[in-house]
């Protein structure tokens, strides 16, 4: 069974490489997993286990997949989104990208959820040269196309957001004495790791306390205790959202006074700024790259009316306050993109040369301002961020759009 | 010195956090001498209910008591639905049960309410006190743990459905025998812990905030909190989930780095128990050969 | 608790029928066996081959914590820790030092068993639920410990490994070698552990769960075999843990979460506890169950997950194997009442 599917396949994919060698350019060419009919697009998602929150995204993409097949699809040809369960366990992730490749085979693995766990198959995936496209981390090490041609990133990294911090700190605060709390994995110290590199020879002095908790802690008081107790009078809060409210409304209610920075992760201002308390969030500054669904000033533009008529209609229990429904939204639309772009050549090498020759591309749920680009050298698509202030009810842009990459 | 106060009393607040699971531990424990892992997404599940109960437009404390006495009934039939067929089974069938419960609860708390992170109204506010080191909210966990417990004290001491209970647990035969009915009595045993579970969730998650994973971190310490002031007392239990939160403030602040403070908390724990088998305040137990 | 001795049951009333023992068909039994596992990756996917070959180290783990839990009566939910101990081990050899893979492995299970030791000697004072507790606490620590020592273990970001493969004198393809290599192991380490349990320390070790007390009167030192069992049973689990980074690749904290622990007692309970197959049935489990529960609803697999465990703990309670066991032994008994009254009138 397995073996004439497999061997047909085969034949198939030979088939399919005579016939593009002796074929002319405006011809059909599949690679295996797309057809006429059909693009057949992987992905590893936690659906199970402790990290099942980031679920949402591997759900939103599904939803948005879904409202492209049912208008027309791409290009004629419908997507078949197979997204698995990995419980955010790397050694569940190898066994599921391998059933997507190998049996599955799918065109490419799209958005595989989690530093540890895309780690574990990047060798896999560019030994057997299967695009690793756009994946959910913030990790600086997407971006390495001579060592991983077939691994791209998607959003901005860590390092450059904290790097962007590092940059504001040193120009208008220079007393400033930073406390961190920060998650303790690869995350959290990509933060701290990019703070410290922003700051250079002055992060040993200024940085006067760091502080790490577990995502098995029930709350981070103490560490925030702690903190407090160093005398710092700027915050770097690099948490999740749950713990981003605890640490802010602690950081409040035992009357720290300091200027709070807080990573992009956290900052909905539905899912974070308000169960903490929206007076006790006045004040913090962080960034951003798309819009965030709960802001008013964003509630009028099309591109919100677009969005929540797809949730309403195509993820009805899906949270309106949850970003991770607008992260997933965007992303999707970026897959959707390079697969038209990619016209009736559908071979994994076409993907991923479609992916490096993004030239600004604008989404709608991106901030304004915000561009999609990459290269045969830069495969990093979002770079850019805008600095914002929370000013006890949504959140304010200020300054320009900054990119940090490469300073 | 400013600094050791304040880790004290958020380790307090922390703690009765615990301690108020525990009691829930400590409850199902003395109806059927066994740990119910499952409590603490039981606890999340009733909590969850409360907070569609005053979505919904309810007032608190309505949504409380209609929450509380839901998740007695909930108690009660899942251990005449659920946990009867598994009775006379080995202990460690029983155990997987418990597993199989504590995921289902998570799973599908995730897939109703989502994992998005929900803020949880204190029926006692969220006011700053003594010099901004603790909050009403948090003031509020220690005294309903507190009230929780005397109720339990009681009812185990001075009633006779209390004794009837424990005599089921501990020698089911004899209990039978006296014209206890056994089965009814671990079912009630159920409904009230899960009824103790409902009230510490409802208290916790304003502290916590509220998401599926809320009681899954506090789990482990509420039963090292349970086991370390003796299982079978309420009011150790209570004692020990109040040590965990503050021992736990004390080693990660001025022991050793963060990161390795649950692992020196349960080491200290462990030894504590290498050398008092049966918790602080434990009776000790005989074993018969 | 657990009645060990259905397996011995099953021996003693075994039919002798077709001219063979009950050993005789037990040998044929797992002779049959062998010979599937052997032919079994020629006939499937690669794919499928590398799933076989983690559900038989996950075999391996369970019969560890089986040997511990099942006939010792010492409860661990921090077995997963030693699993990480193996994997690291194997991992840190590699990485570090460029030992060949196939060098690793015994170290991880002697280190894994030296640990196993250690923890053995508090597990001494503590029984039952206090058990639970510090093993558990085992569990949700080994993944921050690891984090902690991160120039050993490289932190959260874990060790990338090459996949070893296949030797020039077996030419089979990694995935095919990595199965007979987990097969060869298995094997291995299930005869050894089928030849300690019927030996004198087996007894031993059974006595020691059903009547600690008596033991003690009988002259076993409890003791002595509470912590060897404690450390025969890391050591297996270490195995299987190296095995599992050889066949993945990779290892990192989030590789070794407190569920694995979970997951090794569910498949140890599931597969049938006190039993030696029920390590397989175990491994079996939870290798595939999960996956199918996930096919089922990506909404919410783990709710599938649990319904699956409600099922098999009131259908076979006694596991898997047990279960199996009773069915075998029920047969065998109706047959040689047949027998017997066929026979009767004859004679």
């Amino acid at each position: 069974m397995t073996f004439t599917r497999r061997s047909l396949t085969i034949a198939a994919s030979a088939a399919a490489l005579v016939f593009a060698c002796t074929a002319a350019q405006a011809e059909k060419k599949y690679g295996p997993g797309a057809s006429d009919t059909e693009i057949k697009i992987g992905n590893t998602n936690p659906y199970s286990g402790p990290a099942s929150a980031y679920g949402t995204i591997g759900k939103a993409i599904a939803a948005y997949f879904a409202m492209i097949n049912d208008e027309g699809g791409i290009n004629g040809r419908k997507i078949n989104f197979i997204s698995l369960d990995d419980g955010y366990s790397p050694p569940k992730t190898v066994e599921q990208t391998r059933r997507l490749v190998e049996e599955d085979k799918v065109l490419l693995d799209f958005q595989p959820l989690g530093t540890p766990c895309n780690t574990a198959i990047q060798p896999y995936m560019n030994e057997q040269k299967v695009p690793q496209l756009f994946v959910a981390t913030g990790a600086t090490k997407w971006n390495n196309p001579k060592q991983f041609p077939w691994t791209m990133g998607w959003q901005p990294n860590y390092q450059t957001e904290s790097r962007i911090y590092a940059a504001y700190i040193l120009k208008n605060i220079p007393d400033a004495k930073i406390a961190i709390l920060y998650q303790n994995d690869d995350y959290g110290k990509d933060y701290v790791k990019g703070m410290m590199d922003g700051l250079g020879d002055k992060a040993a002095k200024m940085v006067v306390a760091q502080k790490s908790y577990e995502t098995t802690d029930p709350t981070v008081d103490s560490q925030i205790v702690a903190l407090k107790g160093s005398g710092a009078n700027v915050f770097f809060n690099v948490t999740t959202p749950k713990f981003a409210s605890q640490a802010i409304r602690k950081a409040y209610d035992i009357g720290w006074k300091q200027t709070q920075f807080l990573n992009n992760v956290s900052n909905s201002v539905s899912a974070v700024l308000q169960p903490a308390g929206l007076e006790k969030s006045a004040g913090i500054i962080s960034s951003g790259y798309y819009k965030d669904p709960a802001d008013p000033k964003w509630q009028q533009t099309q591109a919100y009316k677009d969005w929540l008529a797809w949730m309403k209609k195509y993820l009805p229990n899906g949270n309106l306050g949850d970003a991770f429904n607008v992260y997933g939204y965007t992303v999707a639309q970026t897959m959707v993109h390079v697969l038209k772009q990619a016209g009736d050549d559908l071979t994994r090498e076409n993907i991923m040369k479609q992916a490096a020759s993004l030239k600004s591309l604008e989404l709608p749920m991106l901030l304004p301002g915000i561009k999609i680009s990459t290269g045969p050298d830069d495969f990093a698509p979002l770079k850019q961020m805008q600095l914002m202030k929370f000013d006890g009810k949504a959140w304010q842009l200020f300054g320009e759009v900054l990119s940090a990459e490469g300073s | 010195m400013e600094q050791l106060v304040q880790q004290i009393l958020s380790g307090l607040a922390t703690g009765a956090v615990y301690a108020s699971l525990a009691l829930a531990l400590v409850m199902i424990y003395q109806a059927t001498e066994s740990v119910n892992f499952a409590q603490g997404e039981m606890a999340m599940f009733s909590t969850y209910i409360a907070w569609s109960l005053v979505q919904a437009g309810l007032p608190f404390w309505l949504a409380f008591l209609l929450t509380v006495a839901v998740s007695f009934l909930g108690g009660v039939l899942i251990e005449r639905i659920l946990i009867r067929p598994v009775e006379a089974a080995p202990v460690l069938s029983q155990v997987i049960v418990f597993i199989g419960l504590l995921v289902i609860f998570n799973s599908t708390a995730g897939w109703i309410f989502t994992y998005t992170v929900q803020e949880f109204p204190s029926p006692f506010g969220d006011v700053p006190l003594l010099g901004d080191m603790i909050t009403s909210s948090e003031l509020g966990v220690i005294g309903v743990t507190l009230v929780v417990l005397t109720l339990l004290y009681v009812f185990f001491r001075f009633t006779p459905l209390g004794f009837a209970m424990r005599a089921a647990a501990q020698n089911p035969g004899s209990a039978r025998l006296v014209g206890i009915r056994v089965g009814w009595m671990l079912a009630l045993g159920w409904g009230l812990a899960a009824a103790v579970g409902a009230v510490a969730g409802i208290m916790v998650a304003p502290v916590l905030f509220l998401d599926p994973n809320m009681m899954s971190g506090v789990l482990l310490y509420a039963f090292a909190g349970a086991l370390l002031g003796g299982i079978s007392s309420p009011g150790g239990a209570v004692v020990g989930g109040l040590i965990v939160g503050v021992l736990e403030n004390l080693v990660g602040t001025y022991l050793i780095p963060t990161e390795l403070k649950l692992t020196v908390a349960l080491a200290v724990i462990i030894i504590i128990l290498v050398v008092r088998p049966s918790g602080l305040f434990g009776t000790v137990m005989v074993k018969r050969v | 608790m657990v009645d060990a001795g259905k397996i011995a049951n099953a021996d003693l009333t075994g039919s002798s029928a077709a001219g063979l023992s009950s050993d005789g068909w037990r040998r044929l039994g797992v002779l049959a066996v062998i010979a599937v596992a052997l032919v079994l990756p020629w006939l499937f996917s690669n794919y499928h081959v590398f799933q076989f070959t983690l559900a038989m180290i996950y075999a391996i783990a369970l019969l560890g914590l089986n040997l511990l839990t099942g006939y010792n009566g010492q409860i661990s939910l921090g077995h997963g820790a030693f699993f990480a101990i193996g994997g690291y081990t194997t991992a840190i050899l590699m990485h570090r030092w460029g030992v060949p893979y196939y060098l690793t492995i015994a170290p991880a299970g002697l280190l894994s068993f030296a640990i196993g030791v250690l923890f053995g000697l508090p597990a001494l004072r503590l029984e039952g639920l206090y058990l639970a507790l510090v093993t558990f606490s085992l569990a949700v620590a080994i993944p921050q410990i690891l984090k902690y020592f991160d120039s050993w273990t490289g932190g959260s970001q874990g060790i990338l490994l090459a996949k070893p493969a296949a030797p020039a004198w077996f030419p089979v393809g990694t995935d095919r070698w990595h199965y007979y290599l987990a097969l060869a192991i298995l094997l291995l380490v299930f005869w050894a552990g089928r030849n300690l349990l019927r030996s004198r320390t087996g007894r031993a070790l059974v006595a020691i769960r059903d009547h600690p007390i008596s033991a003690v009167a009988m002259g076993v030192n409890p003791a002595l075999y509470k912590t060897m069992a404690f450390g025969v049973s890391a050591l297996m689990t270490g195995i299987a843990g190296s095995l599992a980074a050889l066949a993945t690749a990779f290892v990192a904290p989030d590789s070794f979460s407190p569920f694995l622990s979970i997951s090794f007692i569910v498949g140890s309970v599931v597969g049938g506890i006190a039993t030696i197959s029920g390590a397989v049935f175990g491994g079996i489990f939870i290798q595939f169950v999960p996956n199918v529960a996930s096919d089922i609803s990506d909404a919410a697999p783990w709710a599938i997950y649990g319904l699956f465990l409600l099922a098999f703990m009131y259908l076979m309670p006694q596991g898997i194997a047990g279960t199996l066991g009773e069915l075998c032994r029920r047969l065998a008994a109706a047959r040689a009442a047949t027998m017997a009254s066929r026979r009767g009138p004859l004679e």
